[in-house]
């Protein structure tokens, strides 16, 4: 046996598309098997029993899913309908599970959706998909097409449960991946985010309460609820609980996405599934743990890493989505991360001056440091810009990417100053040197 | 942020072919009757999907037709960097993806490719049927690196296989969107070590269950009007 988990534990048996995606296929996997039983035990059980499970969210901040529910009105009042709406705007460099969730597991989803609406009283659900995700989207579709003629969805469904499940996309935006973006956008809007409070829960989709979760907290729903909380529970160490997909890119010799149970020590994923790094373990350099966002770890701190929540925000990382970008020591990582915070630069909505304007003004400093053409002096400066954006904006796209460029100063600065020494010595001219300014 | 406006020569007029307006009029039923402006981004991708493009006549036709100010759909169409406003490549628009992840897999060599096939990035080729742009992460990491051309994912990427498909598309071929390595989806190449137990797939997954833990006696759907008539008890 490879890895920890063991194949009949895992919840995604169709990963990797070998298996029929339609009804008939995930009936014979187990999925939809039970889901009455779920219902009918009513909302009270089904929260419990997540939060039981342990099951933190999926989509980057973990927080408790279970909880997340929680927070819904307990009744529906003054005709407000409630809401669930799936973030399938999976766009966070690095990450690729959702979409493999959409295109081979779909009815896991569409079955998830419906105990989680069931469990925050609400009839209707709207899945986001992103909208360069054309084939995924047609998937699901069909595969909605198929719970509905079997009556496992929609108006007196065989579940008791009136629910309709609608899929909306957008067009090429990181920034609605954020909840409240995603909202506006599914509102017909531009993605700005919007302040908080009032958080969806009260006032969301609609101004009616609203729930926002990612794909894969709400695709493993069925299968907890099936199995028991305390299955779920059993992996992982505690507070990180539950199995999880990681998407592993970049330098090892077979990138792949595979689930795991959470904690898997980092060298045991890259070897057991991965095909080990590229050129050997002793070639690693560093790793984004958790997708782009969340700051780097040099190769020295992966040795015994356990592959959770809590280790990583010990080494001040992330495990974010599970998104593993490896490393090895051909990477040039100052360019890396330029090309990252060209990236954030990019997909800033714009609506907050600390983000707009410092996005920009951090890649434009981030490609000097790349070839070098910089003064030690800025290395602070930078330094200084990244805290003013982190923390001063609305949503957390400012954090994101603010903490890429403090993560490679943590761990490397000395190849940036060792980069602008050497060009120093290589120009004759440097006081002449071309300073694309900060402006 | 990027500065986005609409092409300066623009085409008469815009009207929804009658395929594209029964689509048009799908997407505005999955939407409460007074929330319809929810469909704007899906009939913007119809629009685009007729013409190839977004030009101000169809942005003034979808604000006719979702009953909003023009200046929201405007407003929609240059925020999202999927809407094209120039008019892209007829037989292939290829997106290929330049963030980290695919870089440090090879993205540069295929930008390459497309520089020497193509020309520049944003410029559609002299015989109208070609343009590329370079975009941000497309979500398809293990499989780096990649491209969208024409809506779907092709991975795995080589100059070679690249260029290979470039050429296939000029002589009018249709080249098959997936992995260029021989791979399903994201499973590791030629080594699956999971999900192989036959027990999976044989149906012993289907047969009746017990949930555990239920409660001992299963309540009845709770509807949620049922609450309003009587006081609940209170702990």
């Amino acid at each position: 046996m490879v890895g920890i988990l063991e194949d009949k534990d895992r919840i995604f048996t169709n990963l990797y598309g070998l298996q029929d995606w339609g009804l008939e296929g995930a009936k014979k996997r187990g999925c939809w098997n039970g889901t009455k039983d779920i219902l009918d035990a009513g909302r009270d059980w089904i929260i419990d029993n997540m939060k039981n499970s342990g099951l933190r969210g999926r989509g980057g901040a973990g927080f408790s899913t279970g909880l997340k529910w929680s927070f819904m009105p307990k009744e529906v009042k003054d005709g407000r309908p409630h809401y669930l709406v799936v973030n399938a705007d999976e766009s966070e460099p690095g990450t690729c599970k959702d979409r493999e969730i959409m295109r081979h597991d779909p009815h896991l989803l569409i079955e998830g959706c419906l105990i989680a609406s069931r469990a925050m009283l609400a009839h209707a659900c709207y899945i986001y998909i992103r909208g360069e995700y054309v084939f995924e989207r047609e998937r699901l579709e069909a595969a909605i097409k198929q719970a509905y003629e079997a009556k496992l969805v929609g108006k007196n469904n065989v579940h008791g449960w009136d629910f309709d499940i609608y899929v909306h996309h957008g067009a090429g935006a990181y920034i609605c991946g954020e909840e409240t973006a995603l909202l506006e956008s599914l509102e017909g809007k531009k993605g700005q985010p919007r302040l908080k409070p009032p958080f969806p829960a009260g006032a969301g989709l609609y101004g009616m309460p609203t729930t926002v979760n990612n794909v894969e907290s709400i695709a493993v729903a069925g299968t907890i609820l099936r199995r028991g909380a305390a299955w779920f529970a059993g992996f992982g160490r505690p507070n990180n609980a539950g199995t999880k997909l990681f998407c592993v890119s970049g330098h090892v010799n077979l990138p792949c996405n595979v689930e795991e149970a959470m904690s898997i020590p980092f060298r045991q994923l890259m070897e057991d599934h991965c095909g080990g790094i590229r050129g050997g373990w002793g070639n690693l350099k560093a790793v984004i743990p958790g997708g782009s966002s969340v700051p780097m770890i040099p190769a020295e701190q992966c040795e015994d890493l356990p592959m959770d929540f809590d280790a990583l925000r010990n080494l001040r990382s992330g495990l974010g989505t599970a998104a593993v970008i490896v490393m090895d020591k051909s990477t040039d990582l100052v360019r890396a991360i330029a090309r990252l915070s060209y990236f954030y630069k990019h997909e800033s909505c714009g609506q907050c001056t600390p983000c707009r304007e410092g996005t920009g003004w951090m890649w434009r400093v981030m490609e000097r440091m790349a070839t070098g053409e910089a003064d030690p002096k800025e290395i602070d400066t930078l330094l200084d810009v990244t805290t003013q954006v982190e923390g001063h904006t609305i949503c957390a796209l400012g954090d994101a990417a603010a903490w890429p460029i403090q993560g490679l100063f943590r761990h490397f600065r000395h190849e940036v100053e060792d980069r602008i020494a050497s060009y120093r010595t290589g120009r004759l001219h440097v006081q002449g040197a071309k300073l694309i300014a900060a402006e | 942020m990027s500065v986005r406006r609409l092409a300066k020569e623009q085409p008469a007029s815009f009207a929804f072919s009658k395929d594209s307006q029964a689509k048009a009029d799908w997407w505005k039923a999955k939407y409460p009757a007074a929330r319809k402006q929810s469909a704007v981004i899906p009939m913007l991708w119809l629009a685009q999907k007729q013409e190839g493009w977004i030009s101000e006549p169809a942005i003034q036709e979808i604000a006719k037709q979702l009953e909003m100010p023009v200046i929201r759909v405007l407003e929609v169409a240059t925020f999202y960097v999927m809407f094209q406003l120039q008019p892209v490549g007829k037989v292939a628009f290829v997106q290929l993806c330049g963030t980290t992840p695919c870089q440090l897999r090879g993205a540069l060599d295929l930008k390459a490719v497309l520089k020497d096939k193509i020309g520049d990035a944003n410029h559609v080729s002299a015989d109208g049927k070609f343009s590329w742009e370079e975009v941000e992460c497309l979500g398809a990491c293990c499989n780096a690196p990649m491209a969208a051309i024409n809506d779907y994912y092709y991975e795995d990427l080589t100059p070679e296989s690249l260029a290979q498909i470039l050429d296939d598309f000029a002589a009018g071929k249709d080249p098959k969107p997936g992995s260029y390595e021989g791979r399903v989806s994201s499973e590791p190449k030629g080594a699956i070590h999971t999900l192989t137990d036959p027990k999976l797939y044989d149906g012993s997954y289907a047969k009746k269950i017990k949930i555990p833990n239920l409660p001992e006696k299963p309540k009845a759907t709770k509807a949620p009007s049922s609450k309003v008539n009587g006081p609940e008890p209170t702990a």
